[in-house]
């Protein structure tokens, strides 16, 4: 089973940057009631959002959270050996949007870079794949970079969806480094829910087509095309609330580690009602559960560092922190991991 | 069981127990809603540590059903 164990790599730097456009859900959408919206916000916790212009990639986000992470945390950018960019909006089908970043940043040739497509899953395997690395000899810094604009995949007439997505970046370097211990990871896939979280069409399995381009109307009145994103919540619903709770109480056994002995649960921020359960099934005093969603939406793979930054921000620097962190979501995919974050460099959010 | 089930219903619908019956298909009432099927699949997993498969919930139609589904898959 992929259960990985490494002893003084860590997270020693991370920024974030999100697009300027605040989205108020309360005047987002003409599509449903007033009462239907206030209901979704009330439930999913979300109330505003980030949208990108229809200019910005999530290669652009990534680009100048990296940047902002250069300069105000110094992290030296030739130290980079391997890039990491993961995303399921890239900026083209092909090529992989990691080497154009790669170039933009003015980074060696000598690096490796790639792209990993994994959503709201995508920080714990994207730091577990960079763990890996930064476990080699010759290898100094990953950069880690996982990148959004969910805002361009979903239609604004889903009653499932619209409210939910919200567009951002974060860049985390991960590095040997002795102000650690040991750190955990569990990861888990289940591919007999990949309809549960889908664009059906538009990839090659179903190629794009004036049919998938075409409005279409669902049961509940909800309108998309096939080339928009599509989620079955309720199931989602059962996913996380079953699967999410056992791989907490597995890696908090495999490690031989107390609640007492985290600082805080940082869930992915997929939805309060979510993670507020999950929560609530080990008991957690509301301050030991960081939450960003309020401010910033459902952001997929970014959405637990950019938690991190914006609510822990300054404080990282000083202090020693031992988080629990779980993403799990589409795919379906899932994983958690212990990890240490002692004296650990932070930018300020950069509005791009 | 048909109590505890009334009393889920009623907390997490927001509606008097004296207007549950056994028989009540509960997707039919007024205040069945997203919220509502969340909370109620929320509601039992707090309860009983046991999270009921969609397909399964479907089957249940009424009060009743959902109550003698739970007696026969709850575990002690």
């Amino acid at each position: 089973m992929a259960y990985l164990v490494f002893d003084k790599i860590g997270i020693t730097a991370i920024a974030a940057a999100v697009p300027k456009r605040v989205i108020d859900n309360k005047n987002y959408t003409h599509f449903m009631t007033n009462n239907e919206v206030e209901l979704l916000v009330k439930m999913t916790g979300i109330a505003e959002r980030r949208f990108a212009d229809e200019k910005t990639c999530s290669s652009d986000l990534c680009i100048a959270a990296a940047e902002n992470l250069f300069t105000e945390c110094s992290v030296d950018k030739n130290e980079i050996d391997v890039l990491i960019f993961v995303s399921q909006t890239p900026d083209y089908r092909t090529p992989p949007t990691a080497m154009m970043i790669q170039n933009r940043l003015g980074l060696s040739e000598d690096i490796a870079a790639f792209d990993i497509n994994l959503g709201c899953s995508g920080f714990v395997y994207g730091l577990s794949v960079a763990y890996c690395y930064a476990s080699q000899a010759n290898i100094r810094k990953v950069l880690l970079l996982n990148g959004e604009t969910k805002s361009k995949a979903y239609s604004s007439k889903d009653k499932a969806t619209s409210l939910l997505f919200g567009d951002g970046a974060t860049a985390t370097i991960i590095e040997k480094t002795d102000k650690v211990n040991k750190t955990y990871f569990t990861l888990h896939s289940d591919g007999s829910g990949y309809d549960l979280i889908i664009i059906p069409g538009g990839g090659y399995r179903t190629p794009s087509s004036i049919d998938t381009l075409k409005e279409k109307q669902y049961e509940d009145g909800s309108i998309r095309t096939d080339e928009q994103g599509a989620m079955n919540g309720p199931a989602v619903f059962n996913f996380a609330i079953t699967k999410v709770p056992a791989d907490i109480k597995d890696i908090i056994q495999k490690a031989n580690i107390e609640w007492d002995d985290i600082d805080y649960f940082i869930p992915h921020q997929a939805n309060r009602f979510i993670t507020d359960h999950i929560a609530k099934k080990f008991k957690l005093p509301p301050s030991k559960v960081l939450y960003s969603i309020h401010k910033f939406g459902n952001t997929s793979s970014v959405s637990i560092p950019l938690t991190i930054v914006s609510e822990l921000g300054d404080l990282l620097e000083n202090h020693k922190y031992k988080v629990l962190l779980s993403g799990f979501g589409v795919g379906l995919s899932w994983g958690t991991v212990i990890a240490d974050l002692n004296y650990c460099k932070v930018a300020s959010i950069k509005e791009y | 069981m048909f109590e505890k089930v009334v009393s889920i219903i009623s907390e997490c619908l927001e509606k008097s127990s004296n207007e549950i019956q056994g028989s009540d298909e509960f997707r039919n009432y007024e205040e069945w809603d997203s919220l509502a099927y969340l909370s109620v699949i929320a509601a039992i997993d707090e309860q009983f540590g046991f999270v009921i498969p969609l397909e399964d919930f479907r089957e249940c139609r009424t009060v009743m059903d959902l109550a003698n589904y739970l007696e026969h898959h709850i575990i002690g």
